[in-house]
C-alpha cells in the first residue's frame, strides 16, 4: 500500500462513525427525557458544550491560543438581544444564524491580527480585542443597556410553533438540536482535507507551508468558523435566558472556557461537550461547599491539572474504558486519545 | 497650562507605580518567556500584607513596606520552587491555565480572609494633601512614589549592567544552556530573580493601594496593564518596559480626565495597534521566543 493510500485508509477510518459516538448522543437525548424537571441547567451545559466545541476548532485542530473567545460570543448575545429586542428579526432560528453570521464577520475582521505573531501576541491581541468589546459595550449603554444588560427581551416561537416556555424545555431541545447540527459539521470540516491541513499547520506551520498549504488562508477560514460557534453560543444564550449583560465579554468567561475543553480534552471534538458536563457539576459541587467562594476550587483545579499534566490525566481517565474494552472486545483500545500538545 | 502639567506628574507618578508592579513580569515573560497571568496575585499580597501591618497592628506605613517586599518575594520564592520551575519548558497554553487557576485561587483566598470591599492603607500625615511647585499642584504621596521608583528603576538598571549577578542573569537568559556550562546555576538564578521581581511587584501593591486601589479582583483588573507594559516594551533590556510603563500611565491618566467616556477604550486600541506594528514591542530587539 502506498503511503498515500494508507493516510486516506485511516483519514477515512477515523472519520467513521463509532459506536461510541451514536451512544454518546443517544445519552444526550435519553437524558432529556430523563430529568425533565432539570431542562435549564442542561440548556446550560449544551451551550457552554458549543462554546468549548467553538474554541476546540482554533485551539485543538489549529493551535491557537485564545484569551479572549468570549468576544465573539457577546457579539452573538447582544446581536440576537437586540434584533429580538427591537423586533427586527422575530423568528428566533433566523435571528440565530444572523447572530453567528454577526460574530464571523467579526471573527473574520480579527483574524488578520490574530494569526500574525507567536503565542504571546496572540494571546494578548484576543484579550485585547474582548477587553476593548467589554468597554464599548459599557461605553454605549444607550444601545447595550450598560451594567444592567438587555432588558425586556421577548422571544417569539421558534418557526411559529415551539414557544418558550418557563421550564425551558423548549430551550433545551432548541439547544440541543443546534449543537447537534454544528456538530456534524464540525465533525464534517475537520475529517476533510481542509481539517487535516489544519492539523499539519499546528504540529509545524513552516512545514505545512513548505508542502503547499496556504497557512494563512486556512487560518482565517478556521477562526471565522470557530467565530460563528461561538457567536451562535451567545445568541442561544440571549435566547433561552432573554438575558444578555456585560459579564458576556468577561474575561473569566474565556477562562473558564479554557478549563472547560482542557478538562475535556482538545482536539477531538468531544472533549468540549464531555467538560461541559464535567465543567457544570464541578461548579455546581463546589457551590454546594463553598457558595461564594467556589473560584477557588476552580483555580485549583486548574493548577492540578496542569501540574499532573493533561497528557497523563487524560490516559488514567481512559484507563478503565480502555481495559474493559481489550478485556471484552479482545482488541486493542478504541477509545480516542486526545493527543498532547506540542511545546 | 498647570492642570496639564499636574495631570503629566499623576501621570508619571501611576506609570512609574505601573512599571515597579510590572517589572517582575519583564523578566518573567520577557526573558524568560514564562506567561505569568498570576503576576498581579503577588502584588495582591504585597498590598494587603501592608494594609494588615499598617491597619490593625498599627505599624507605621514606612516600616510596612519593606515587609510587603519581604513577604511578596518569599510567597514568589516558594511557588517558584514548588511549582513555577517545573512549567518553564511547558506549552504557553498550560503556563496560561497554570498562572490562571493561581489567580482564581488568590482572589477567592483574599475575598475569604478579608472580604470583597475595597481596602485602604492609613497613610502618614506627613504624606496627604499636595503642594505648588511654581504653580503646578504636586501631591505628596505621588511624588514620594516618583521618588521611591526612580531610585528602584536606577539601581536595578545599575544592578543588572554592572555587577556580576547582572550579567549571570543576562547570560542564563540569553543562552542556558551555555550559561550553565560556565559554571552559572542557572535555576537559583531564576529563582533568585523571580522572587526579586515578585518583591517588587508587592511593594508596588503596597504603594499602589492609594492610587490604584486595592480589593481582591485586583490581580484580574490589572494583569493587562501588566502585560501592555511588558509586551509593549520589549525584554530587550529594563528601558523598554520602564518607557512603555511611562507612556501608559501617562496615557491613561490624562485619557481619564480628557475623553473620560472613551474610557480604556484608547489604551487597549493602541495595544492592539502597537502589537501588530512591532510584534516585538516598540523597543524590543530580537524576536520573542
Amino acid at each position: 500500500m502506498t503511503a498515500q493510500a494508507d493516510i486516506g485508509f485511516h483519514a477515512r477510518r477515523h472519520a467513521r462513525w463509532h459506536a461510541g459516538e451514536i451512544a454518546f448522543w443517544l445519552l444526550a437525548l435519553a437524558c432529556a427525557f430523563a430529568f425533565p424537571s432539570r431542562y435549564l441547567i442542561m440548556t446550560e451545559i449544551v451551550r457552554l458544550g458549543l462554546f468549548a466545541l467553538s474554541i476546540d476548532l482554533i485551539l485543538g485542530y489549529a493551535g491557537i491560543v485564545s484569551l479572549g473567545h468570549a468576544a465573539f460570543f457577546g457579539i452573538g448575545a447582544y446581536s440576537a438581544g437586540l434584533l429580538a429586542l427591537h423586533g427586527i428579526i422575530n423568528e428566533p432560528l433566523l435571528a440565530l444564524i444572523v447572530a453567528g453570521l454577526g460574530a464571523a464577520v467579526l471573527g473574520f475582521a480579527t483574524s488578520f491580527l490574530v494569526i500574525r505573531g507567536v503565542d504571546l501576541t496572540r494571546l494578548m491581541v484576543t484579550l485585547g480585542i474582548a477587553l476593548l468589546l467589554e468597554a464599548l459595550a459599557e461605553r454605549y449603554s444607550d444601545i447595550t443597556g450598560g451594567t444592567d444588560g438587555l432588558q425586556g427581551i421577548e422571544m417569539q416561537p421558534i418557526l411559529g410553533l415551539f414557544a418558550f416556555d418557563m421550564f425551558g424545555r423548549t430551550g433545551f431541545f432548541y439547544s440541543l438540536a443546534a449543537l447537534f447540527l454544528l456538530f456534524l459539521l464540525a465533525r464534517r470540516v475537520v475529517h476533510s482535507p481542509f481539517g487535516l491541513s489544519l492539523r499539519a499547520i499546528k504540529n509545524n506551520p513552516l512545514r505545512a507551508a513548505a508542502i503547499g498549504i496556504p497557512v494563512h488562508k486556512r487560518l482565517i477560514a478556521i477562526y471565522t468558523l470557530a467565530a460563528f460557534y461561538a457567536g451562535i453560543a451567545g445568541a442561544l444564550f440571549t435566547q433561552t435566558t432573554a438575558l444578555a449583560s456585560l459579564d458576556v465579554f468577561a474575561f473569566e468567561r474565556s477562562a473558564d472556557l479554557l478549563l472547560v475543553l482542557i478538562i475535556g480534552g482538545t482536539g477531538y471534538l468531544y472533549g468540549g461537550l464531555i467538560g461541559a458536563v464535567v465543567f457544570r457539576m464541578l461548579q455546581e459541587l463546589f457551590s454546594i461547599i463553598t457558595p461564594q467562594y467556589w473560584q477557588f476550587w476552580i483555580g485549583l483545579v486548574l493548577v492540578v491539572i496542569v501540574m499532573v499534566g493533561r497528557g497523563r490525566l487524560h490516559r488514567w481517565v481512559l484507563w478503565a474504558p480502555n481495559w474493559l474494552i481489550a478485556r471484552l472486545g479482545g482488541r486493542k483500545a478504541a477509545v480516542a486519545v486526545p493527543e498532547t500538545e506540542g511545546p | 497650562m498647570t492642570a496639564v502639567l499636574t495631570n503629566l506628574f499623576d501621570g508619571i507618578a501611576y506609570g512609574m507605580l505601573l512599571f515597579v508592579l510590572a517589572c517582575g513580569l519583564a523578566v518573567t515573560l520577557g526573558l524568560m518567556n514564562f506567561v505569568n497571568l498570576a503576576h498581579g496575585a503577588f502584588a495582591m499580597t504585597g498590598g494587603y500584607v501592608c494594609a494588615v501591618l499598617v491597619n490593625q497592628f498599627g505599624w507605621p506605613f514606612f516600616a510596612a513596606l519593606p515587609l510587603a517586599f519581604i513577604s511578596s518575594a518569599v510567597v514568589g520564592i516558594v511557588l517558584e520552587r514548588l511549582l513555577y520551575r517545573h512549567l518553564y519548558t511547558r506549552s504557553h497554553l498550560d503556563q496560561v491555565l497554570f498562572s490562571i487557576g493561581l489567580v482564581f485561587m488568590s482572589v477567592a483566598a483574599v475575598d475569604y480572609i478579608t472580604g470583597s470591599q475595597r481596602v485602604f492603607i492609613k497613610l502618614p500625615s506627613m504624606l496627604e494633601g499636595q503642594f505648588d511647585v511654581l504653580g503646578v499642584g504636586v501631591g505628596r504621596y505621588r511624588l514620594l512614589i516618583v521618588v521611591i521608583c526612580g531610585l528602584l528603576t536606577a539601581t536595578l538598571q545599575l544592578v543588572l549592567a554592572r555587577t556580576r549577578f547582572g550579567s549571570r542573569l543576562r547570560a542564563a537568559v540569553d543562552d542556558p544552556r551555555a550559561a550553565s556550562g560556565l559554571g552559572i546555576n542557572v535555576p537559583q538564578v531564576f529563582a533568585f530573580t523571580f522572587a526579586f521581581g515578585c518583591g517588587l511587584a508587592g511593594l508596588g501593591g503596597a504603594l499602589s493601594a492609594e492610587i490604584l486601589g486595592l480589593d481582591p479582583y485586583f490581580p484580574l483588573k490589572f494583569m493587562i496593564y501588566f502585560l501592555i507594559v511588558v509586551t509593549v516594551g520589549g525584554s530587550s533590556s529594563i528601558t523598554g518596559p520602564f518607557l512603555a510603563s511611562l507612556l501608559l500611565g501617562i496615557g491613561d491618566v490624562a485619557g481619564k480626565y480628557y475623553v473620560p467616556k472613551m474610557g480604556p477604550f484608547v489604551i487597549y486600541t493602541l495595544m492592539i495597534v502597537i502589537l501588530i506594528w512591532r510584534p516585538n514591542g516598540l523597543f524590543g530587539r530580537t524576536a520573542m521566543r
